[in-house]
């Protein structure tokens, strides 16, 4: 198949500690279809900037990728050393992180931040560099007066723009945008990922869209897919997957989501007993058994496989 | 005043000095600078109600529950609870006193609000020690312990440090914590906006059941509508310190009034709309 940009298989990363190894991601498997947007959905630890980091080869130590493997189209990406891999993260893959504040270097001015990005991964001269530059940021909608002004002269959303322009100077072909929108209001929000939308359309770009709102996700993505402690719990078409869940962990999520359209203030919230397990206390068997009502005696016992890559769940066997 | 009206915040103000040094104002000719944060504030809030202040960063939520809570002198108006004026200065420290345990506070994050050297016990022993609410050891026991099964933790949880909770037991704790003094008012300032949906959902339950069970007034502090959807009677739309719009729940949503509080509804993301619906701009 030939449109698939980014193919993860059986991924597992561990964390090596003395009272036995963490496993934060444990046999993660997906696909990213060129010009797609994929959603990543769940907890906090529940794998999702794990997943970006393992991807971008910056998981930090004593945590190695202990199986799998992660091709970017024909290149196997998982195993390359770091001189190789300065080749594709920037290049191949960019990266957005949650607090554009700490991802830009508050010395240098905007302007020069991405003329070094150019220069470093594209074939240009400083002048051609300068140039597209200035296009870049006119696309992110930034005033080109505003070419010499630090990250501090810029309020949060505008940052945010500013990070967009970095990630897609180097034409990738992936973007990896880590709760891109966490740290804004919801109407800036609403324009950073109108505008991330747009740009990785028109480019063609994948993006792999991590955060833990599900509005979020609806309004974004493609496809989705939903991590519980480490694993994929369901993956599949965004549409169908919110209108009919089948996962019980995705059916209680979206469910305990308050929505601005109905209820009022004798709404009862659904909500889900418990919370997410730690890496260092998982049940055995499925992880979401314990706070599962639909959960099987076979539950406890063994881990669901995902099936037709669509739901990892025992009830649909 | 009607005899259901717990708080009433009355023409608040909030007034921060930015300016210079006054060498560095005298050498550049500069005027004194201020910002008013908070701008004429004026609402209330009736016994057992929840009033929701909704806006984005740097609308003057915060400054207000400070204010309202008793933390932050207000440069202009006042805050009246039950008819005392809480920054009355001819009040007896006594009298103080005894308004501010009648007000609470559960603040944003539970793990920076919670100091982490204490046992749990000893969290929420401290409200009650600080206001003598209980005569000797044993009491003050049972006290912690009535209070953790409150919010549905367990007795043994006293003996335990934060650290070994997760974001919602903590944010439960801090609840408890707020309830030890029995106060008729608390106020959340964004009470769920660092947890996880499926734990957000406990914690809002919680403090419904709560407001039901003990009769407890909310200033609910947020950005998210959707959850002021589920938990407010009113809400009041805070824009550069001003309140812009002030109404019941149902019609606030339903039909807004204001331009910027329609921009409010219509930019936050919602489930139902999908992928192939309205894009925002």
């Amino acid at each position: 198949m030939t449109d698939i940009l980014l193919s993860v298989r059986n991924l597992r990363v561990v964390f090596p500690h003395r009272h036995g190894d963490l496993v934060p991601i444990d046999d993660i498997s997906f696909n990213v279809k060129k010009g797609e947007i994929i959603g990543f959905v769940g907890e906090s630890g529940a794998g999702k900037s794990m997943t970006g980091a393992a991807i971008m080869g910056l998981i930090d130590d004593p945590g190695i990728i202990e199986s799998g493997e992660i091709w970017l189209g024909d290149v196997r990406i998982d195993q390359l050393d770091a001189k190789r891999l300065i080749k594709i993260r920037g290049k191949r893959i960019g990266m957005i992180f949650q607090d554009p504040l700490t991802s830009l270097n508050p010395l240098k001015t905007i302007g020069d931040q991405l003329v070094e990005t150019i220069l470093a991964h594209l074939p240009v001269n400083a002048d051609q560099a300068k140039r597209r530059a200035l296009i870049g940021l006119e696309e992110v909608g930034i005033d080109s007066g505003r070419f010499n002004a630090f990250p501090h002269e810029f309020s949060g959303g505008m940052r945010q723009r500013v990070v967009i322009a970095l990630a897609l100077a180097a034409e990738p072909e992936l973007i990896i945008a880590d709760e891109p929108t966490t740290a804004l209001d919801v109407s800036v929000q609403a324009q950073v990922l109108e505008l991330l939308k747009k740009l990785c359309r028109e480019r063609n770009a994948s993006v792999m869209l991590i955060t833990h709102d599900m509005g979020v996700i609806a309004e974004t993505t493609d496809r989705v897919a939903v991590l519980y402690a480490g694993r994929l719990a369901e993956i599949g078409n965004t549409a169908s997957l919110l209108s009919s869940p089948r996962h019980p962990y995705t059916r209680g999520l979206i469910a305990s989501t308050p929505s601005v359209e109905h209820g009022d203030i004798s709404t009862h919230l659904y909500q889900i007993e418990g919370s997410m397990p730690r890496l260092d206390a998982l049940p055995t068997g499925c992880s979401f058994h314990p706070r599962c009502q639909d959960a099987l005696p076979r539950c406890r016992l063994r881990q669901p496989e995902v099936i037709n890559e669509s739901v990892a769940c025992f009830l649909y066997e | 005043m009607s005899e259901h009206e717990f708080i009433r915040i009355d023409r608040l103000s909030q007034r921060f000095d930015l300016s210079d040094p006054w060498i560095a104002r005298l050498i550049s000719r500069r005027p004194k600078q201020f910002l008013n944060a908070v701008d004429n504030v004026s609402f209330n809030i009736e016994k057992g109600k929840t009033y929701a202040l909704v806006g984005e960063s740097g609308s003057g939520k915060s400054t207000i529950a400070l204010m309202a809570v008793g933390l932050l002198r207000p440069t202009g108006g006042s805050v009246l609870i039950d008819g005392h004026n809480l920054y009355d200065r001819t009040q007896s420290q006594l009298e103080h006193r005894r308004t501010r345990r009648r007000l609470q506070m559960v603040f944003q994050s539970p793990y920076a609000s919670l100091n982490p050297r204490w046992r749990v016990g000893n969290i929420l022993a401290e409200p009650l020690r600080v206001f003598s609410l209980t005569d000797s050891q044993s009491a003050e026991r049972r006290r912690v312990h009535e209070l953790l099964e409150q919010v549905g933790l367990s007795q043994s949880d006293a003996h335990r440090f934060p650290h070994e909770f997760s974001g919602g037991q903590r944010q439960r704790i801090s609840i408890a914590r707020a309830l030890a003094s029995r106060p008729e008012f608390i106020v959340c300032d964004e009470p769920t906006s660092a947890l996880d949906v499926s734990v957000q959902a406990q914690v809002l339950n919680l403090l419904k059941r709560l407001q039901n069970d003990l009769g407890l007034t909310y200033l609910f502090i947020t950005h998210d509508l959707a959850v002021v959807r589920v938990m407010a009677h009113r809400i009041g739309v805070l824009k550069s310190g001003r309140l812009i719009e002030e109404e019941s729940t149902q019609s606030l949503i339903e039909s807004p009034q204001s331009e910027y509080t329609k921009m409010l509804i219509r930019s936050a993301p919602r489930i139902s709309r999908g992928t192939t619906g309205i894009s925002f701009t």
